[in-house]
């Protein structure tokens, strides 16, 4: 074999190694995750930690109901501001802007996605929260869940925008054709034909907007106040629940595991796996509908 | 009968659309709305990037710039150690991250469709590496940096570190050069291979001296990308570079990114006028990095459109 052959072979080792990689990463990620929070399944039990909402270290207490309440309410906030604003901006920027405002636009919300997450939670924290305190509500902080649910919004808007415009630019055009051949006008073109085509595709960007919201942290943390206490309507007007503080199972785990030490620390794995399991399911869904997707629009060819 | 039928349809049909004035007037309302959306968006960036590039201009000056952090709580001082710190990180992450990304990438895309990948193994491996790379892109940073934490923080005894913060930095950065690199490798047009490989070449003479310069640029475009996460990344940062604000001397000391800077200023000191100043920092830089990558994929198509 010549040198240059054995270069060859060597060189697909090399690149067979690497590939293996990311499969290694995942695995190490689940595996140290999982081992460190075993000792905590163990001793403060799975119902204790899953079901109980007091979190007091001190005194042994790890229940995280309150930060998974914490969690789901505000991703649930982001997702009512942001998802309407999002799919439009997704509509606008597919089927009617202009060319000249789409290259505005579209540049606009990749900007917004690589803002950094800490400049997002000083602009709640210095504009949105002193703005919030002004409600005249017996327990208002200004910090809390509509706080972070609106910072949450602007956040997650470009990702459920791209992903959702390029579902909406990925239908056939000859669907728009045939449905505008039928004396259709353009707006019922897009919500009878585009958008039930690109169902899958849309749902799939609000999906991944979810996991993106569950995810955040320091944003989080900047602005919902990070109390650990389960939110609730602070007068009898139920609105006010969004003006309750609140702590997410992220800033949980980011505010507190520097000192944590022992059964501490192992309850703070555990919300690392909770928070890992949530976002698994959720992204394992997305892939399921747009996969599955994929194979019934096949079936119809 | 059929007349009946027909009459039928014609009343169902009057009954349930509107006319088309109506219809136009509908459009006209739910195309004015989505107009609204797409102002609003473009509204909020000048909102939050306004706000912060003026409110922030103010405290941005020379001295702010090179001069060091005073540290403990007082939020005074400059930022000097800070932007030095996030480009050394920068670097170190891509350092870790790059060959390894742009191999698995080569691998998972040039080797995977090969006749002698018959190999049951390595189909499947191929398969699980390709779900894996799109898990990690899918996991939160607080995760990675939760494993950073108890991998190499605590487990290899690498300290809050440079060396810890760099390698979870790079699994969060790997699956974004992977997939880049991907898109950049299936770009490339089947012909250039061929041509080498008939010419004599070996698959490896075909990669690194035709495929790889090929797709250059769109490699590039994942490597600036990486640039920009590892810049306004904090979550991971926060739990693995340990927040010193002085400048570290070798990869195992402790030190903090602009970003983190930001964050303990806003957060501890209370100083949000310094912490604003860093945020149009950041800013500006996650602006010029938008500024490239653009640049980049204009040329990219513009040469597309040559060649054909």
């Amino acid at each position: 074999m010549s040198g240059r052959m054995i270069v060859d072979k060597a060189v697909k080792v090399v690149l067979f190694a690497s590939a293996i990689i990311s499969i290694l990463i995942v695995l190490a990620i689940g595996f140290f995750i999982f081992r460190e929070s075993l000792d905590a399944w163990a001793k403060i039990g799975i119902s204790e930690m899953l079901f109980k909402s007091v979190w007091r270290p001190g005194q042994d207490q790890y229940g995280i109901l309150a930060m998974i309440v914490g969690s789901v309410s505000v991703t649930f906030g982001a997702i009512l501001m942001g998802v309407p604003l999002a799919l439009g901006c997704a509509i606008f920027l597919a089927e009617i802007a202009p060319a000249g405002v789409q290259s505005i636009v579209r540049p606009a919300v990749q900007l917004l996605a690589g803002i950094p997450s800490v400049v997002y939670g000083l602009f709640g924290l210095v504009i949105l929260v002193p703005m919030i305190r002004k409600l005249n509500v017996p327990g208002n902080s200004g910090f809390g869940l509509l706080a972070s649910s609106i910072v949450l919004a602007v956040m997650i808007l470009p990702t459920i925008a791209s992903i959702a415009e390029d579902a909406i630019r990925a239908v056939p055009e000859n669907y728009r054709q045939g449905s505008l051949a039928l004396g259709a006008t353009k707006w019922q073109t897009i919500t009878k034909v585009v958008l039930p085509a690109g169902k899958s595709g849309i749902i799939a960007a609000i999906i991944l907007g979810i996991g993106r919201a569950l995810g955040e942290t320091m944003a989080m943390i900047m602005v919902i106040g990070n109390s650990v206490i389960m939110p609730k309507p602070l007068t009898a007007n139920p609105l006010t629940f969004f003006l309750s503080q609140a702590r997410t199972l992220t800033g949980n785990i980011a505010v507190e595991i520097n000192y944590a030490t022992g059964l501490h620390a192992n309850a703070l794995f555990a919300t690392g796996v909770v928070l890992f399991a949530l976002i698994m399911i959720i992204n394992a869904s997305a892939r399921w509908i747009i996969t599955h997707d994929q194979r019934s629009s096949e079936k119809a060819r | 009968m059929i007349g009946e039928r027909s009459s039928e349809i014609t009343l169902a049909h009057t009954a349930k659309t509107r006319n088309l004035k109506t219809e136009h007037r509908v459009q006209k309302f739910w195309f004015s709305l989505m107009w609204l959306f797409g102002l609003i968006t473009v509204l909020i960036l000048i909102l939050v990037i306004g706000y912060v590039l003026v409110q922030g201009g103010k405290a941005v000056n020379w001295e702010l710039l090179t001069t060091p952090p005073k540290g403990g709580l007082s939020g005074e001082g400059g930022i000097s150690t800070t932007i030095a710190t996030t480009f050394y990180l920068v670097g170190l992450t891509l350092l870790i991250a790059t060959p390894l990304g742009v191999s698995a990438a080569v691998y998972l895309i040039e080797y995977a469709g090969e006749q002698s990948l018959s190999s049951k193994f390595l189909r499947t491996m191929i398969n699980i590496a390709n779900f894996a790379v799109e898990t990690l892109a899918g996991i939160p940073s607080i995760i990675f940096g939760l494993f950073g934490y108890v991998l190499f923080v605590s487990t290899l005894k690498f300290g809050f570190s440079l060396l810890s913060a760099s390698l979870a930095g790079a699994c969060l950065v790997l699956p974004t050069i992977i997939r880049t690199t991907e898109e950049a490798l299936l770009a490339v047009p089947d012909d250039y291979r061929r041509g080498s490989l008939a010419l004599g070449a070996t698959k490896w003479q075909t990669l690194s001296r035709i495929v790889l310069p090929a797709a250059m640029p769109g490699i590039i475009t994942g490597i600036i990308l990486s640039v920009g996460r590892v810049i306004s990344e904090t979550a991971v940062f926060y739990v693995t570079l340990g927040g010193s604000y002085r400048l570290p001397t070798s990869i195992m000391d402790s030190g903090r990114t602009l970003a983190l800077h930001l964050y303990y200023l806003a957060m501890d000191t209370r100083a949000f006028d310094k912490a604003m100043g860093t945020g149009a920092v950041l800013v500006v830089m996650i602006f010029l990095i938008n500024l490239v990558i653009n640049l980049i994929s204009r040329k990219l198509t513009a040469g597309v459109r040559k060649v054909r």
